[in-house]
C-alpha cells in the first residue's frame, strides 16, 4: 500500500525538507569565502575561535539531547560541567598527566549523571529541581574546595593533523586543534549515528517518547534512562575538562559562566539532533568570537554591551525556536510501572 | 496433567492491589485456534488478568501453562518468548516512529551495529500479505487513522511469532465498518492457528465473533458459556449479577418549544481549518436529538462551541430564544445548560478534588454553597451526601478524591452534578463511553427522565446502538457537516453506519 503517508525521499521531498537549510549553508559558505579573500588571516582567526568556543557548547548540547531523547530533562549540565572542570583540573594538579586528567573529568561527569539519574528515574523527583540541585551543589562544592596558587603542567596544545592541516582555510580551522575539540567533532557524528541508526538509539528514543510502549516489548525503561543520563553526564564532563585542560589551563570559580545553559539553547536550536546542535554551537561560537573581534576593532561601544552578544543571542533564539521544536513526548515524565 | 488442545491455561491467579483484590483465584483456559471472549464490567479484573498473562503485572499467586507445559512469565519479554502478543486498549505505538520502527522495536534486525530496516520492511510486507493486514511500513504512525494503527499493533504481535493474541477492547475505537474488518482479520488469524482472547463489554460482538465466553465479575470468574447457549440478556445478567434492561424504555417524545437553535454555525480549529461547516439545527423541549458520527468529524468542536468553551467563526446560536455569547460558560450554566463532557477526566472532574467539591464545581459560588464569598462546607457536604445516595455513586465517602473512583462512578458524579440543577438543555457527549451495561442502563434512564421532565437533550455519541435507542431524531455528522437529519424510527442501523462512513442517503436508495 503506497499512500500519501509514505515518505519516499525523492529530490522533491529532499528539497522540501532540506531546501532552506541547503540555501542557508550556501549563503554562509559564500560569506566565508568573501571575507577570506578580503582578509584571510582575520577570517581564519574568527572561524578557528568559533570552533573553539563551540566545543563546550556542542558537548553540553550532546549531553542534554541524550538525556532528553531518553525522557529525562537535564538543566544540570552547567553543574556537571563545572564539577568536571574542577576535578579534571585537580587530577591534572595531582598527576600532571593531561590525559588522566581528562579521564578524571569524564568520570566526574558520569558520576554526576548517575546522581541525576538516581534523582529523576529512581526517586522520580521533579527533574527541574534535580537539575537545580546539581547546579547549586557544583557551585558550592567547587567554590569551597578550590584553593588558589596551585600550579599545573599546563594545558593541551593544538595537534595539526599532518597534510590535512595544510588545506587552505579548512586546515587551520578544523584540522589544527587540541584533542578535546577533535573529540567533540567526532562525538557529534558518533551520537548522530547511534541515535538514528542503531538499535540502542531506537530504544532510547522509544523510551523518551512512549516508555510504556517500550516496556511492553520487553525494553527496560529504567536501564535505558540510566545509561543515557550517565553517558550524557560523561560527555558534559568532557566539556568541563575542555575548560580547564584545553581552553584556560586553570580553574576559576564558576568558570562555566552559563555555558551549560547556552548548551540547552543550542540543543533546542538544533532540534534535538547532534548535527543540528553542532550547527547551532558553531553559530553561538561565532557570536562569541565576533565579540572579541569587535572589542579589538575599536568600535566606541562599552565592552559590557559587546559582552552581552552571546547571551542576547541565546534569548532571541530561545524566544524564536522553543515553541517550534518538537520535544520528546515523555520528556520530564517519570515512568511508573504499575 | 498436560492438555494438548489448550494453547494457554492459567490456574489460581490472584493479584492484589492496595485495598483491592483485582483477581481472586482465577482459572482461565484458551483452546487452540479459538476466539475466546472475556467479558465483564469495568473493574471486573479482565485487564488485570491480561496484564498478568502478558507479564506486565506479577501475580501474587498462580501458575501458567503454555501448550500444556508449565511456563514462567515474569515480564513482557517472557510472554513474547512464550508466543503471547497483546494489543492494548491504548495503543503501544510511538507516534513519531514509522510503522516499521514500531514493529521491530525490541526485536530489532541489525546489520553489524546499524539497524536493518530494509529486511524488516520486507518481512512486514510479507506478513501483511499473508494475513491480509495492509500496512505501509514507511508510514509515520501518528499520521494513520486508529483502525490502521490497530492493524500495526496486530502485525507487531505477529512479527514476534505470536500464537496467542490478546485484544483488549479492540472495538472501542472503531467504526462499525472497521469492526467488521477486524472480525474478518480475527477469523483469518484463527484459521492459521492463532488463538485469540477478545476482551470487551459489548454483548453483541461477543455473540457474533466468539467460540467460547468467560465472564468475570469483581475479580472472580462467574461462569463460562458459548454463544449457542446464551443470549444478550443472559450474558448481561452474568456480568452484572442482576437483571438488566438492555432496551431503553421510553414513551414517544412530545416536543414543545424550541430551546436550542443553531443557525449556519461554522467553527475553526486551532490551525484555522473549518471543522464544522454551516450547521443548522434545533432541539425542542421534551425531545432528544442524537448526533451520530465517527469521532473526529467535528462533534467535539461543535459541543465546545455550544457549551461556551470555544468561539465560533460565524453563525448564530440561541438558547431559550436569547442569543448566547460564545466563550462564556458561566452565563450558559446559569441559563440552564447542563453539560456531560466527552472526556470525563479532563473536562468533567478535577480529579484531585473530593467528590463533594466536584459536585458543586459550577455552583460553588452561589447560595446555599457560598454566602458573600465564603464557602459553606456544611451545605456542600449535605449536598454530596444526598446526591451520592440518589445517583448511586459507589464510594466509601463523599470526601474521597474523584480520581480514586472507577470510570463508571466518575461518570455518575458528573451526571449527578449536571442533573441536580434545573435543566433547560442537556448536552451529553459520549455519556456512556467505556462504561459497562449496569452504568449505561442507569445513565440512559436519567437522560430519558430529563427529557420527560421537559428538558431539551442533545446527545452526541459514536455508539450506533446508543443513538438509535435513545434519540427521538438523529442527525449524522460527517466531515463537519450534518449529512442527514431523520426520525429515529425511520432509519435502520446499517443505513446509519453507512451515513457515518460518508455515503449519502441518495446513493443508498439508488
Amino acid at each position: 500500500m503506497q499512500n500519501s503517508y509514505s515518505s519516499i525521499p525523492t529530490w522533491k521531498y529532499f528539497w522540501h525538507r532540506y531546501g532552506l537549510l541547503t540555501g542557508f549553508g550556501i549563503f554562509i559558505l559564500a560569506l566565508i569565502l568573501f571575507f577570506y579573500f578580503q582578509d584571510s588571516e582575520k577570517t581564519i582567526a574568527v572561524l578557528a575561535a568559533s570552533v573553539r568556543h563551540s566545543t563546550p557548547l556542542v558537548l553540553g548540547a550532546l549531553c542534554g539531547l541524550m538525556n532528553e531523547r531518553a525522557g529525562v530533562i537535564n538543566i544540570g549540565i552547567e553543574g556537571q560541567m563545572l564539577m568536571a572542570a574542577f576535578m579534571g583540573y585537580m587530577v591534572n594538579v595531582w598527576t600532571g598527566n593531561l590525559y588522566i586528567a581528562i579521564l578524571g573529568g569524564v568520570l566526574t561527569g558520569a558520576v554526576m549523571g548517575l546522581f541525576h539519574a538516581f534523582m529523576s528515574v529512581t526517586l522520580k523527583l521533579d527533574q527541574i529541581i534535580g537539575g537545580t540541585v546539581i547546579n547549586i551543589l557544583a557551585l558550592g562544592l567547587t567554590g569551597y574546595f578550590y584553593q588558589t596558587g596551585l600550579t599545573t603542567e599546563g594545558k593541551f596544545t593544538a595537534i595539526p593533523l599532518g597534510p590535512l592541516a595544510e588545506i587552505p582555510l579548512i586546515g587551520p580551522v578544523l584540522f589544527d586543534n587540541p584533542p578535546i575539540t577533535y573529540a567533540a567533532i567526532v562525538l557529534v557524528f558518533v551520537v548522530q549515528f547511534v541515535l538514528f541508526r542503531t538499535k540502542w538509539g531506537l530504544r532510547t528514543r522509544a523510551v523518551g517518547e512512549h516508555p510504556r510502549a517500550a516496556d511492553t516489548v520487553g525494553i527496560n525503561v529504567y536501564f535505558m534512562r540510566y545509561a543515557n543520563v550517565i553517558l550524557g553526564g560523561a560527555i558534559a564532563g568532557l566539556a568541563g575538562a575542555f575548560l580547564t585542560l584545553e581552553a584556560v589551563g586553570s580553574f576559576e570559580r564558576n568558570m562555566t559562566n552559563g555555558r551549560g545553559f547556552i548548551a540547552l539553547a543550542v540543543m533546542l536550536f538544533g532540534k534535538y539532533t547532534p548535527l543540528g546542535a553542532w550547527g547551532a554551537a558553531l553559530f553561538f561560537g561565532f557570536t562569541t568570537a565576533m565579540q572579541t573581534q569587535l572589542q579589538f576593532a575599536g568600535i566606541n561601544v562599552p565592552h559590557q554591551f559587546i559582552g552581552m552578544i552571546p547571551y542576547l543571542t541565546t534569548i532571541l533564539v530561545l524566544a524564536g525556536f522553543v515553541g517550534r521544536t518538537r520535544v520528546p513526548a515523555a520528556d520530564g515524565v517519570p515512568y511508573e510501572k504499575e | 496433567m498436560s492438555d494438548e488442545t489448550l494453547a494457554l491455561e492459567v490456574r489460581n491467579i490472584t493479584k492484589r492491589f492496595p485495598g483491592v483484590l483485582a483477581n481472586d483465584r482465577v482459572d482461565f483456559k484458551l483452546r487452540k485456534g479459538e476466539i475466546h471472549a472475556l467479558l465483564g464490567e469495568n473493574g471486573a479484573g479482565k485487564s488485570t488478568l491480561m496484564n498478568v498473562i502478558y507479564g506486565l503485572y506479577s501475580p501474587d499467586e498462580g501458575e501458567f501453562f503454555i501448550d500444556g507445559q508449565r511456563a514462567e512469565i515474569k515480564n513482557p519479554h517472557d510472554a513474547i518468548h512464550a508466543g503471547i502478543g497483546m494489543v492494548h486498549q491504548h495503543f503501544m505505538l510511538v507516534p513519531v516512529f514509522s510503522v516499521a520502527e514500531n514493529i521491530i522495536l525490541g526485536a530489532e534486525t541489525v546489520k553489524g551495529i546499524s539497524l536493518d530496516l530494509r529486511t524488516a520492511r520486507r518481512r512486514i510486507r510479507e506478513l501483511s500479505h499473508e494475513y491480509g493486514l495492509d500496512v505501509d511500513p514507511r508510514a509515520i504512525v501518528e499520521d494513520l487513522p486508529v483502525g490502521i494503527q490497530q492493524r500495526v499493533e496486530i502485525v507487531k504481535a505477529l512479527y514476534r511469532n505470536a500464537k496467542i493474541l490478546v485484544l483488549d477492547e479492540p472495538t472501542a475505537v472503531l467504526t462499525p465498518q472497521e469492526v467488521e474488518g477486524l472480525f474478518r482479520v480475527m477469523r483469518q488469524l484463527t484459521e492459521r492457528g492463532v488463538s485469540i482472547i477478545f476482551i470487551t463489554h459489548k454483548l453483541k460482538e461477543v455473540l457474533e465473533i466468539s467460540d467460547s465466553i468467560t465472564v468475570m465479575r469483581r475479580g472472580v470468574v462467574v461462569g463460562s458459556t458459548t454463544p449457542a447457549e446464551t443470549d444478550e440478556q443472559g450474558l448481561a445478567e452474568m456480568m452484572v449479577g442482576r437483571e438488566v434492561l438492555l432496551q431503553v424504555e421510553k414513551e414517544p417524545a412530545q416536543p414543545k418549544d424550541v430551546v436550542l437553535s443553531v443557525e449556519d454555525l461554522t467553527i475553526h480549529d486551532e490551525r484555522g481549518v473549518d471543522v464544522v461547516r454551516n450547521i443548522s439545527f434545533e432541539v425542542r423541549s421534551g425531545e432528544i436529538l442524537g448526533i451520530a458520527g465517527v469521532q473526529g468529524n467535528g462533534q467535539t468542536e461543535l459541543v465546545e462551541a455550544l457549551t461556551g468553551l470555544r468561539g465560533a467563526a460565524s453563525g448564530r446560536v440561541t438558547l431559550n430564544g436569547e442569543a448566547v455569547p460564545f466563550e462564556k460558560p458561566r452565563h450558559l450554566t446559569e441559563a440552564g445548560l447542563s453539560h456531560i463532557p466527552e472526556d470525563r477526566q479532563k473536562h468533567g472532574l478535577v480529579l484531585s478534588y473530593s467528590i463533594a467539591d466536584n459536585l458543586v464545581l459550577n455552583t460553588y459560588y452561589q447560595p446555599p454553597f457560598a454566602h458573600h464569598g465564603r464557602r459553606d462546607f456544611q451545605a456542600v457536604a449535605e449536598n454530596a451526601e444526598k446526591l451520592v445516595e440518589q445517583f448511586d455513586v459507589r464510594t466509601p465517602s463523599p470526601m474521597v478524591p474523584a480520581g480514586n473512583l472507577s470510570g463508571g462512578n466518575q461518570q455518575k458524579v458528573i451526571v449527578a452534578r449536571e442533573l441536580s440543577r434545573p435543566v433547560r438543555l442537556l448536552i451529553a457527549n459520549q455519556p456512556t463511553r467505556g462504561l459497562d451495561v449496569g452504568s449505561i442502563e442507569y445513565i440512559h434512564k436519567q437522560i430519558i427522565k430529563e427529557r420527560d421532565g421537559g428538558a431539551a437533550v442533545l446527545l452526541i455519541s459514536a455508539e450506533l446502538d446508543e443513538v438509535k435507542s435513545l434519540a427521538d431524531r438523529i442527525a449524522v455528522m460527517y466531515h463537519g457537516e450534518l449529512v442527514a437529519v431523520v426520525q429515529a424510527d425511520e432509519i435502520s442501523k446499517s443505513e446509519l453506519g453507512l451515513l457515518m462512513a460518508g455515503s449519502t442517503r441518495e446513493a443508498m436508495t439508488h
